[in-house]
């Protein structure tokens, strides 16, 4: 390795003059992505890419600037330029950048030496070997639309001028496939997915296995006509819902009147099956981390416990502004954005049935595999929560046909209340959150 | 951007141990932007972002590799990692030669936004967020955008081909909440053009900052929405959302390639109501979805895709189009260096019908009318698609009556498109929009005139 990351943030941070705070933000990544089509390499990408954010605080007026290069040119140029955007801003007396909190990160291995040495050839055989296995998996798999495989080596380094020096490296990969399965003129399609830190962690086969499935049970799927019935959440359905939970329980929005729940600590705000965590040092996590965006220790935060809400999510900001300590929730889109504040490893405490167990109670409900369109029929503030739906019907305890083009509707509020069930079946996913399975009555399924 | 000779030199390394194709694609990207939220001037932002991807195609195989480093040192890294991952079958040597540099085309930017003052981009906002609060009380909180960025982009291949493009585009978003007894709504307001900060002289931040307050207040009365298959009237602009994911995303030839589509194997067909002419366009001088070039270089086009109802051609990028001998339509886009081209839309419209849009609402007994809408996605394998309203209200016996609130709205496209039954004459171009594919976003415009589908699933609560 060249000259480290960190020696990099804390020389642009010592070019602070008197009175200016100064964060740098540096990343590097090196990426392998590999698409197999038709027993062929369809596309084989390598890249390496590198950038630095700086932001400043002056006078209580913040300015950023970033760029995709780490020459000495281009620091200096990003320096002056984000300290000229700092004249622009509002003054802020709460404005500033991280400072050492005492709290020690947690000690995480996310690095691991064997993927760097798998060989271009290794990783080749694995994309293809992930075709092959998708459709071999069931006859009426007829192909992909698409077979991957990907990797990433990442290290960033956080400095500021009031004394924050951190760093971070891992490694991480993943197979993905999204398979095609036909019967008579009809196409359903399903995806599968293996993630690891390393590629011996990787199942093709299980992979593979898993887009057949989820295309293969949807064959023969037709719209329902509408009416009120408990949906069940599959893992992956459920990781996507409470990315949106989690969202609500922002600090920024809190304090920004754009919380559904920001008068409501120490409510009940959910069913009493619902205990929500936010931990980044949960190695387990895709998405673990020992620091936050601004270099703080991340931290194990108890959001909701037993239904009732226990905390929200802080940056240094938002802390500072809300008279709390942040809660190492500082999260950034890379090196061309500024910090703000966001989950990082949501989960919730798993029962103790597994997913046929929650079905066989069920007389009539929705077994939910896929949504679609929570961008576009999810509001967050006002909490109103519709989306489209594929899966299964559940009639009198057991899946039954397939349904497709209906949708699912409730709010957000009356979804965690009216939680009948958590799944055992805890997994962690490639997102911010771990899937478990989630049964919720009384949910409008909308179709003809 | 980069010399001819440099060009050269790097895609002879990029051919040397034998290819059918090679491409370099420059981009130097500037950018800046500011935001303002809770109000406060919270960010002001300036980026830049600049690099080389290099493309080289052996047999089947593409392989890419991207640089931020445009010396011939990393240049020359970066075509040789290309070829190397291309290297899955042999091919034949051949020599580069690019020489037909091409004029760079005039900027039609009239007021270049380098040029105005980060002060007078941060005036727009606080200007936005005085005039959504002096709307009333009950609205609670205001967030404005400001953005505006400047792409330079050279493409150089193995066929001679050398050529570039200036993209400047800016943007301006402005966002409410609003508070009453029922809780919280949202109010969103953007607009967008490929131009300079001559924008704001046909768009004014004030009105626009009004607009969207007015929305989240009217949304404070809103009812559940409906649940269940009903007809539905598309606002002016609207729908170009809705033919973007029924039948838009459908229409790459990347995705019929693969059988991946529910329009794969149909031209030819009737697949949509006979009034309906879909066309995708990037010669619309100023919409958000217009360039000069593609970026593979190929200039952008005029493509009518659905003429009277009927399929006539798919969007093509040049990697799908050489393998049909045909040319690439002009729709090989990528979000940056860093990216592989793929088939992407750049503004999908629909042309003006005939009828009076206020006959198409007192022509529908009950419905929903929607006035704005708020993106949606695709399944193009199965033809089922999403999108979202944002703003909407019911149709009662001919008439517009309670708003409604948020929710999707479900449907499957070739269904849809034959389901189709008014077109207005009001045609207007919607809001600027970023379409998502394979992890790759680009800025894509859409339109239409007030239009009518006989039935599409709403996704409300109510019975």
């Amino acid at each position: 390795m060249s000259k480290s990351l960190l020696d990099i943030a804390e020389r642009v941070v010592g070019w602070a003059g008197d009175g200016v705070d100064v964060e740098a933000f540096v990343a590097r990544d090196h990426e392998t992505e590999i698409r197999a089509y038709g027993g062929e390499v369809e596309s084989l990408t390598v890249a390496s890419s590198m950038g630095i954010g700086v932001r400043i605080v002056r006078d209580g007026r913040q300015g950023f600037a970033y760029a995709a290069a780490l020459d000495d040119e281009t620091l200096r140029e990003t320096f002056d330029e984000a300290l000229d955007n700092s004249r622009f801003g509002s003054v802020d007396e709460f404005a500033g950048v991280a400072e050492p909190d005492g709290v020690e990160p947690a000690s995480l291995d996310l690095y691991r030496s064997e993927l760097v040495d798998f060989g271009t050839e290794e990783k080749v055989a694995l994309a293809l070997e992930l075709e092959r296995a998708t459709v071999a998996a069931d006859p009426r798999v007829t192909g992909v639309e698409s077979a991957d495989y990907a990797d990433t080596t990442y290290e960033a380094a956080v400095a500021t001028s009031r004394g924050v020096a951190a760093s971070a490296r891992e490694t991480g990969c993943y197979l993905v496939a999204y398979s095609l399965a036909s019967d008579n003129d009809e196409t359903q399609t399903g995806f599968g997915f293996s993630v690891g830190r390393h590629p011996g962690e990787l199942s093709a086969e299980m992979a593979g296995a898993d887009a057949a499935d989820r295309a293969t049970r949807l064959l023969g799927a037709a719209k329902a006509p509408t009416r009120r019935l408990t949906v069940v959440l599959d893992p992956y359905v459920t990781a996507r819902l409470l990315g949106i939970v989690g969202a609500t329980l922002s600090g920024d929005a809190v304090l920004k009147g754009r919380s559904l729940f920001a008068d409501r600590m120490e409510e009940a705000v959910g069913a009493s099956s619902l205990t929500l965590v936010d931990d980044a040092t949960d190695p387990d996590a895709f998405t673990a981390s020992a620091i936050d965006a601004e270099g703080l220790a991340t931290r194990r935060v108890p959001l909701i416990s037993d239904g009732v809400l226990q905390a929200f999510l802080y940056d240094t900001y938002t802390a500072r502004r809300a008279g709390v300590s942040s809660t190492g929730s500082a999260v950034r889109g890379g090196f061309k954005g500024t910090p703000g504040v966001g989950a990082q490893a949501l989960r919730l405490t798993p029962g103790t049935r597994t997913q046929a167990e929650i079905v066989s109670d069920i007389d009539d409900g929705l077994l939910v595999q896929g949504v679609t369109g929570l961008h576009s029929g999810v509001n967050a503030v006002s909490g109103d929560f519709s989306v489209g739906a594929e899966g299964l019907r559940i009639r009198d305890g057991e899946t039954a046909e397939p349904i497709r083009e209906v949708t699912i509707a409730s709010t957000i509020q009356r979804l965690l209340m009216d939680v009948t069930e958590v799944g055992s079946d805890l997994e962690w996913l490639p997102m911010s959150a771990a899937g478990v399975t989630l049964a919720i009555a009384d949910v409008t399924m909308s179709g003809t | 951007m980069l010399e001819a000779e440099l060009v050269n030199r790097t895609l002879s390394v990029a051919m040397r141990t034998g290819a059918d194709f090679a491409e370099i694609f420059a981009e130097d990207r500037r950018s800046s932007s500011a935001i303002l939220d809770d109000g406060r001037v919270e960010e002001v932002v300036s980026g830049r972002d600049r690099g080389a991807g290099i493309r080289v195609v052996v047999g089947e195989t593409t392989g890419f590799a991207h640089t931020a480093d445009l010396t011939e040192t990393g240049l020359a890294a970066a075509a040789g990692a290309a070829a190397a991952a291309a290297r899955q079958s042999g091919g034949a040597r051949r020599v580069v030669e690019v020489s037909s540099l091409d004029v760079p085309r005039p900027l039609t930017v009239r007021v270049p936004p380098e040029d105005v003052p980060k002060s007078t981009k941060v005036a727009l906002l606080t200007a936005a967020d005085a005039a959504a609060r002096s709307t009333g009380s009950a609205i609670t909180q205001v967030s404005a955008r400001y953005g505006d960025g400047r792409r330079r982009i050279l493409v150089a291949d193995s066929d001679g081909l050398f050529t570039s493009d200036d993209q400047v585009r800016t943007l301006f978003s402005v966002s409410c909440v609003a508070t009453g007894d029922t809780g919280m709504q949202t109010g969103r307001e953007s607009a967008g053009r490929t131009a300079g900060f001559e924008l704001f002289d046909l768009y004014d931040v004030e009105e626009m900052a009004r607009r969207a307050a007015q929305r989240a207040l009217t949304k404070l009365t809103a009812r559940p929405a409906p649940s269940g298959e009903m007809p539905v009237v598309v606002g002016p602009g609207g729908g170009g959302v809705l033919f973007h994911e029924a039948c838009g995303h459908g229409l790459e030839a990347d995705l019929v390639a693969k059988s991946a589509s529910v329009f794969a194997g149909r031209i030819g067909e009737t697949v949509a109501a006979p009034m309906v002419t879909l066309i995708d366009d990037g010669t619309m001088a100023g919409e958000w979805g217009h360039y000069g070039i593609d970026d593979e270089g190929k200039p952008a086009a005029r493509n009518v895709l659905i003429a009277d109802g009927v399929l006539t051609d798919y969007m093509w990028d040049r990697l799908r189009a050489r393998k049909e001998g045909r040319a690439s339509s002009g729709n090989g886009r990528r979000q940056s260096y860093q990216h592989l081209p793929m088939v992407r839309m750049t503004n999908t419209y629909i042309d003006n019908g005939d009828a009076e849009p206020d006959d198409i609402v007192a022509d529908t007994s009950h419905g929903v009318y929607v006035a704005q809408l708020g993106g949606g996605q695709v399944n193009t394998a199965t033809g089922d698609f999403v999108f979202g309203m944002t703003e909407a209200y019911l149709i009662e016996n001919g008439r517009i009556t309670a708003p409604i609130r948020e929710g999707n709205l479900i449907g499957n496209g070739p269904d849809v498109l034959t389901r189709i039954d008014a077109l207005g004459n009001d045609f207007a171009m919607g809001s600027p929009g970023t379409c998502g594919k394979d992890g790759q976003g680009v800025p894509v415009g859409d339109g239409t005139p007030t239009l009518r589908v006989t039935a599409l699933t709403v996704g409300g609560t109510a019975a």
